[in-house]
């Protein structure tokens, strides 16, 4: 697929003299956004599949839109640059579009059910949002409980860890000997020591999230400068301060990299926590769906994970610049 | 001692008695000593240097005067009183800055007041001591940003926001380069003059403690032992081209065990 994006793009690229400004990349997107649009609403479906109409009207509004970009973008400015980066990848989307539709729905060599052409995944959306939107509130209500009550007992364990010898003395070896055991592996203990369900899959998320955090943290406070608390201990400081205004901050960067660890634990054990026991969510949705071999619905579920996960990582991102703005390369 | 950290104004220089202390360290089981019997009394306002090759415990010295660590022989005793814990009374300053790199210079500054509750009350004087170390337009930059002589001005209008009354400085002039040292020590001579605190300088420099001391205490190679003390009346300025400075100096290298060129 992106051979064939490669030699497109090429091949228009160098043979066209440049006469007035026109952005070629966005017009090799163009033509094969507005090709997948033709395929989809010209070739009838192997199997009826629905919603072809509209994937092939969203299709050709991007087409019609990058041909307008191809003639435009030279005066966008700044704008018009960020969208000529992305030229490649928008080629690339066209391609594989036309060639998804085709190999899927209009020639079934990739047969049903394992395999869905794109519109078979808007059908999904089309007809079950409401649902869908449902499993995604129940999946982030969870994800959400388990996740910021995992890394906050998990950061305050890891502090104790990291401060108190007496704490590490006990806790670390404890912490240590079950860290590395997953925490699925607890599943058929926790669904016999909670009161439902929902509550057993709570601390399942929590759990793995937890123990990352907290071993960072451990580390990250153990290993602080000791000048800094001589400093801090002359200017007058106590063990208040001591811990929270300058073991916490110094230690920082290590709870980011246990944070995102936690992170990518915590979206595994979330799935499989809902898939084994839960009225709704997204791993159970994909679970459900999956019995009745419903492989479209499989994958636009997939898609909305992908879309939820990567967007909750962007978030921590987003918060570990805010908090480590002091380790930023110099303004002077 | 409390009660003078909680007045707001010039601080009250205080004096310091370091009396028969002897100190060592168990490192890996062996015996390491650091401290042979030393005493020294330092009267409120004076400025004292300590003068000694690299490694001969004067920083453990200092160490114990903050209060950061016991003798395990002998007392030390400010304003009479026996140190058995820091206070912002007294103050150390460290060869390294050690800023938090966390926070900005204001806040670095402003550390010794939050920590002890005083920041309503007395946040005038963190741009007081900011314009007394000259880096007023400095405030919100982060210590990664600053140079090692900005760094340590840093360091030095942190412990004097808080008003001590015996500054303890551990070389603090060590580490940069020899024109910032040059402009660190008349600033600092400067910052002595007009605040009136007791200063303690550890160095090996001998010309910084000509320049800077009225006192030199002389200390030996590990374990320290007080070797020779010097008493120095020149005026400030002082100038190192003066016949007295050539000629103290010469004897307090030889003092050192170094033959001076």
């Amino acid at each position: 697929m992106s051979d064939l994006a490669q030699t497109a793009g090429d091949g228009v690229v160098s043979t066209s003299v440049p006469s007035f400004s026109i952005w070629h990349q966005g017009l090799v997107a163009a033509v094969f956004w507005l090709l997948t649009a033709a395929v989809t609403w010209g070739l009838p479906d192997v199997l009826p599949w629905g919603s072809a109409g509209l994937f092939a009207a969203i299709t050709a509004t991007g087409g019609v839109l990058l041909l307008a970009l191809a003639l435009t973008l030279h005066r966008l400015g700044a704008f018009g640059r960020r969208i000529a980066f992305w030229g490649p990848w928008l080629i690339a989307v066209g391609v594989w579009f036309l060639v998804w539709e085709y190999t899927t729905a209009k020639t079934g060599w990739l047969p049903k059910p394992f395999f869905s052409p794109p519109h078979g995944l808007l059908q999904v959306y089309v007809t079950d949002w409401s649902r869908l939107l449902l499993c995604i509130g129940y999946s982030l209500r969870l994800w959400g409980l388990g996740f910021f009550s995992g890394i906050t007992v998990g950061f305050t364990i890891g502090v104790a860890l990291g401060w108190s010898a007496r704490f590490n003395y006990w806790g670390m070896p404890i912490l240590k000997l079950i860290g590395p055991v997953p925490a699925t592996a607890w599943i058929p203990a926790t669904f016999y020591f909670f009161p439902t369900t929902f509550h057993a899959s709570v601390f399942l998320v929590a759990l793995s999230c937890g123990i990352p955090v907290a071993i960072l943290t451990a580390a990250g406070v153990s290993q602080v400068n000791r000048a800094y608390y001589d400093v801090a201990r002359t200017l007058g400081a106590n063990d208040r301060f001591l811990v929270l205004k300058v073991a916490v901050p110094a230690a920082l960067n290590h709870v980011f990299v246990g944070l995102f660890m936690g992170l990518y634990y915590s979206f595994a054990v979330l799935v499989v926590a809902e898939m084994l026991g839960a009225k709704y969510g997204l791993g159970w949705y994909i679970a459900f769906q999956s019995a009745y071999s419903a492989y479209a619905n499989v994958y636009a579920t997939i898609v909305i994970m992908a879309i939820l996960c990567s967007g909750l990582v962007k978030l921590l991102f987003v918060a570990r610049d805010r908090l480590l703005v002091w380790q930023e390369r110099g303004l002077i | 001692m409390s009660a003078l950290a909680q007045t707001d104004g010039p601080a009250r220089a205080l004096s310091l008695d370091i009396r028969s202390v002897s100190h060592h360290y168990d490192i890996a089981g062996t015996r390491f000593d650091v401290l042979d019997d030393i005493s020294l009394s330092l009267t409120p306002g004076e400025f004292v240097a300590l003068l000694g090759p690299s490694g001969c415990g004067k920083s453990t010295l200092l160490r114990l005067a903050a209060g950061l660590e016991h003798p395990r022989q002998g007392t030390l005793l400010e304003d009479g009183n026996q140190i058995e814990a820091p206070d912002p009374s007294r103050l150390l300053v460290f060869q390294d800055p050690t800023l938090f790199p966390w926070r900005t210079v204001r806040r670095n500054v402003a550390t010794g007041l939050e920590a002890r509750g005083l920041l309503p009350q007395r946040a005038h004087r963190i741009d007081e001591a900011l314009s007394l170390v000259r880096l007023e337009d400095f405030a919100d930059a982060y210590p990664r940003q600053l140079s090692g002589g900005m760094a340590q001005r840093v360091a030095l209008a942190r412990a004097l926001v808080n008003d001590p009354g015996l500054l303890l400085l551990d070389e603090p002039f060590g580490k940069l380069d020899s024109l910032t040292r040059l402009s660190l020590q008349t600033e600092f001579l400067r910052l002595w003059q007009t605040a009136g605190f007791t200063a303690l300088l550890v160095t090996h420099d001998v010309e910084e403690a000509l320049l800077l001391a009225g006192r030199i205490v002389v200390l030996s190679d590990r374990p320290a032992r007080v070797l020779a003390e010097f008493r120095i009346t020149a005026d400030y300025p002082r100038h190192r081209d003066d016949p007295d400075f050539v000629r103290l100096r010469r004897d307090i290298l030889h003092e050192l065990g170094v033959q001076s060129v």
